[in-house]
């Protein structure tokens, strides 16, 4: 065993751990800097498709996961999360902080979530589903990003109802991975945000390898992309 | 042009026929063979085993037999691979920086002969003529390490009269892999077992390769279960002409 | 499958890969379950590769990232220490196994739990953190579809990605009736699920403390990543107020922005799709949203062994995508568990020898599980050379048995052929002698054109195959012959 190298009489898990990195690194000169070994990066940063393009993209593999997707112009947005709503049978509806309110439907008995007025996990799961919108949509992957901010909320709110209707604004969608990683910094840099990747509902294929979709998470994804 | 033989070890005692195919067929081309007679092995199987302090004296012998040579060619992806991929491995094991200068100066000039045939010598044509339904196993070291790529199959297909078929599947290894025939039997003749399946569906009369230790391990389980399917090595294949069929 | 107590990683001898693969072998369930499950991955994987343009772009820069890491890996975890400090997590050092566990139970105890909801972590399958916390009265719940049907079955997971792939859903169904008390139950994939996401439901919701592991962690900001599918993981980092997380020191990566691309690499590299399901990132604590207390426990356990070799090295750029699993055709016959390490196939038969050490033949065997194809190294994400660490991993085995075996090894029939066999090499003349004899030596051998039974250890060779005879003139001699001199 290795002799342990202490600053006091008996060395520190982490004062240990990091004499031993520095032994088995020795052969690194000492004025190599992290920045010294080259990265190259030869891959794509950004896309350069046409908007609608990566639009439509988006709206297909995000398709492919087993959400239900569905492209609105700005306009029909109220009236379409209505009857999407109504044909899921939705009557107890969670609802983000900041939530546009023009877009809630009347007649719902809605579930406000805020800073002051947390609702309980028990009531979350006894909901029939949580309307947000998002922080990013991906088109290469057909992922939606939570940043838990502006109408999207606390991470709860997303994981324990049924039901996600999730509304995403065109101009939300980036084209590449890269692009999406690049617009969270700020979230995650400035403010440590939790982000939630979310790409279909939630699936399983532990059984025989047969996809199974819904374990834990909603089991039901829709999404709305809106012009 | 000038080459000097590589005949490995293995093929030099169990596989001769694959030497004499290989000079056949490169003297047809118009290639002036040499065959150094100090050769004996390049180290590949002491060294993949875990005996690399016995292979070194291997390693250095080699690079000075062939010394000179233009291009060294062999009829053995595994044995090329092991000199051209491996070598430098060695030199670093043995911590020789001269050592390492020479291998890697001697790297490029090492060939496997379809490689040389195809990439070298730019031919792809060698006016074969072999009259058998063959089916081509592409060896792990020449497909991965040596990146042979398409080669073999370009030469197979020129020769006249082959019905050549697909192997299913035919990238997996056969199970061979040097000492693990040995020290794990099993699991390699449970590999063999699925090469040897898939040989059959396609019933071939051949199954060729560019390694004779594969086939060796192919077609002694093809001999053991009586299929009647052989193997021949591919330098055999394009050595062949029409008088002898 | 029996339940296999020993292993790399617990105390006492391991059996070798070889006796283990023997069993398995011969596990027809297992093969065909296997073979159908690898054999698929890898397509779906090659249709998921064969999209991206930059794939050989995206697979350098993920290796040249964690040579970064690797070479100032001690300036990075000292920068993700101070970055979840500063998000308002804590940061704990643990050397090995035991101090990790007892740092974990510590936590679990100080917050009053007896019972932990986990995320599968393969980390701490390796520290065997779960009887650890048994022993010290705390029950963990796995919560992982897979880890679950595993637990309640008693036994070790198989595969890195799909744990209960050696089992089929009749033996699944039977376990859940038997364990969970579902009545009525079908072997429809989806009913097994049901019962499986009602029972764990309730714990997630009871539970007090969240144990997961990370996929990776950012040195610039502190942010720990999980990758998942069924959304357990979310849960386990979410619901509970507190959440503890260990992590192999070898995880961490540089900046934020390096995630895209590690999360291009792992997805299609794992379980072949574009994105998968759910990917959790979480920057030390949230107010109001998620728990109320972060723990990250950094582990070393053999990592810096694994670090000091500088070619053994490039073992820990490994992101656990399993793909060199699903290639792997001795992988695919013989399943994980001939492996005897929470670490199986390629990555493991080089990641288990260096985390424990040279000296033990269970693991020493490892580097032998593999008949050097290659196809690992094609598919690996962050371009682990596994076909080189093999080769010299199996060096360090030879020469601590020959440095430290003592005279016994002296007469190892293997290494006597080694020896001998140098020797007749590296002079032509005995080679050549060597031919000769060896070409009369065999008739006791050769009946009939043909070697039917080779002796001592190479009779494995003849179990299975003919051998030919050695021809009766060598190509050296018919060159002679026929070219004269050179």
């Amino acid at each position: 065993m290795e002799a342990e190298q202490g600053f006091g009489l008996v060395a520190t898990a982490k004062e240990t751990i990091l004499w031993r990195i520095r032994y088995a690194t020795r052969d690194v000169p000492e004025e190599e800097r992290p920045e010294d070994v080259s990265v190259e990066r030869e891959y794509r940063k950004g896309d350069e498709a046409e908007r609608e393009e990566i639009v439509a993209r988006f709206a297909e593999r995000t398709a492919e996961y087993e959400a239900d997707v569905h492209r609105v112009g700005h306009d029909e947005l109220p009236r379409t999360i209505e009857e999407v709503l109504k044909r899921r049978d939705v009557r107890r509806l969670v609802i983000p902080p900041y939530f546009p309110r023009e877009w809630i439907p009347e007649g719902l008995e809605t579930m406000h979530d805020a800073a002051r007025s947390r609702l309980s996990n028990k009531e979350l799961d006894e909901s029939d589903g949580v309307l947000t919108g998002c922080a990013l949509g991906i088109a290469q992957t057909g992922t939606i990003v939570l940043d838990a901010g502006r109408a999207q909320g606390r991470r709860a709110l997303t994981l324990l109802p049924d039901y996600h209707l999730c509304v995403v604004r065109e101009r939300q969608i980036v084209g590449l991975v890269p692009e999406a990683f690049a617009g969270l910094e700020r979230a995650v840099e400035g403010e440590g945000r939790a982000i939630t990747f979310v790409s279909g509902p939630s699936a399983t294929s532990d059984i025989e390898l047969d996809r199974v979709e819904g374990v834990h998470g909603p089991r039901t994804l829709e999404v709305l992309i809106v012009g | 042009m000038r080459v000097a033989l590589f005949i490995t070890c293995f093929n030099d005692t169990l596989f001769p026929e694959t030497g004499r195919a290989t000079v056949e067929v490169l003297e047809r081309l118009g290639v002036e063979v040499d065959f150094p007679y100090a050769q004996t092995c390049c180290g590949q199987m002491h060294f993949n085993t875990g005996y690399q302090r016995e292979a070194i004296p291997l390693v250095r012998r080699f690079v000075e037999v062939f010394d000179g040579y233009e291009a060294i060619v062999a009829p053995s992806g595994s044995c090329v691979s092991m000199v051209r991929e491996l070598y430098p491995m060695a030199a670093d094991f043995a911590g020789d920086g001269r050592l390492a200068e020479k291998v890697e100066e001697l790297g490029p000039r090492v060939f496997e002969l379809s490689e040389f045939l195809v990439k070298k010598l730019g031919v792809t044509d060698v006016g074969a003529y072999y009259p058998h339904r063959v089916t081509y196993h592409p060896t792990c070291h020449s497909m991965r390490m040596l990146k042979v790529g398409d080669a073999p199959l370009e030469l197979l297909r020129n020769v006249r009269g082959i019905d050549l078929v697909e192997l299913s599947e035919a990238e997996e290894c056969c199970g061979f892999g040097g000492t693990f025939a040995i020290k794990n039997a099993d699991t390699s003749a449970a590999m063999l077992s699925d090469k040897i399946r898939r040989v059959l569906d396609t019933e071939a009369e051949i199954c060729t390769a560019g390694d004779n230790s594969c086939l060796m391990h192919i077609g002694g389980g093809l001999g053991r279960l009586r299929t009647g399917v052989e193997t021949v090595h591919l330098a055999q294949i394009l050595a062949s002409k029409a008088e002898e069929g | 499958m029996k339940t296999k107590p020993s292993d790399a990683f617990s105390p006492g001898p391991t059996p070798t890969f070889e006796e283990s693969a023997k069993e398995s072998l011969s596990d027809s369930q297992l093969r065909r379950n296997l073979g159908k499950a690898t054999q698929t991955i890898r397509r779906k994987r090659a249709v998921a590769v064969d999209e991206m343009p930059d794939w050989e772009g995206l697979r350098e820069a993920g290796r040249a990232l964690k040579e970064r890491v690797m070479r100032h890996l001690d300036e990075y975890l000292l920068r993700l220490e101070e970055s979840v400090t500063r998000a308002g997590g804590k940061v704990h050092w643990a050397r090995d196994a035991e101090e990790a566990n007892r740092i974990i139970s510590g936590i679990a105890k100080d917050n009053g739990a007896e019972e932990v909801v986990k995320v599968k972590s393969i980390a701490t399958d390796e520290t065997k953190l779960n009887e650890h916390l048994e022993k010290e009265g705390i029950k963990a719940f796995e919560t992982d579809l897979a880890e679950l049907i595993i637990q309640l079955a008693g036994e070790t997971s198989s595969h890195i990605l799909v744990p209960a792939i050696h089992k089929n859903r009749a033996e699944i169904r039977e376990l859940f009736m038997e364990r969970l008390g579902a009545k009525d139950l079908s072997d429809s994939p989806s009913d097994l699920t049901e019962v499986a996401r009602l029972y764990l439901r309730e714990k997630f919701l009871a539970a007090r403390v969240g144990i997961s592991g990370a996929n990776f962690a950012v040195a610039e900001t502190g942010t720990v990543c999980v990758v998942e599918s069924e959304g357990n993981g979310r849960m386990c980092t979410t619901l509970p107020p507190v959440l503890v997380t260990l992590m192999g020191i070898e995880k961490v990566i540089p900046a934020w922005r390096d995630f895209e691309v590690f999360m291009q690499l792992l997805p299609r590299s794992s379980t072949a799709e574009r994105m998968n399901p759910y990917t959790s990132f979480w920057t030390g604590v949230s107010e109001g949203d998620g728990p109320r207390e972060f723990h990250l426990v950094l582990m070393d356990n053999g990592r810096t062994d694994v670090l000091a070799d500088e070619i053994g090295r490039q073992t820990l750029n490994c992101i656990r995508c399993s793909a060199c699993l699903n290639v792997c055709p001795v992988y695919e016959r013989t399943g994980g568990h001939a492996y005897n390490s929470v670490y199986p196939g390629p990555i493991g038969a080089i990641l288990t020898p260096q985390l424990v050490g040279i000296g033990d033949p269970g693991p020493d065997s490892l580097p032998y599980a593999s008949s050097l194809c290659g196809a690992c190294y094609q598919v690996c994400p962050v371009k682990i050379n596994i076909p080189e660490v093999l080769v010299h991993l199996r060096g360090k085995v030879t020469r601590h048995k020959q440095d430290r075996g003592g005279p016994r090894q002296k007469l190892d029939p293997e290494n006597i052929a080694m020896q001998t066999a140098a020797r007749v090499f590296s002079d032509p003349q005995l080679y050549e002698r060597a031919q000769r004899l060896a070409r009369v030596g065999q008739w006791p051998f050769a009946r009939g054109g043909s070697i039917g039974r080779l002796p001592g250890r190479l009779a494995g060779w003849t179990a299975v195959r003919d051998l030919k005879p050695i021809p009766q003139q060598t190509f050296r001699e018919w060159w002679k012959r026929n070219r004269g001199s050179v």
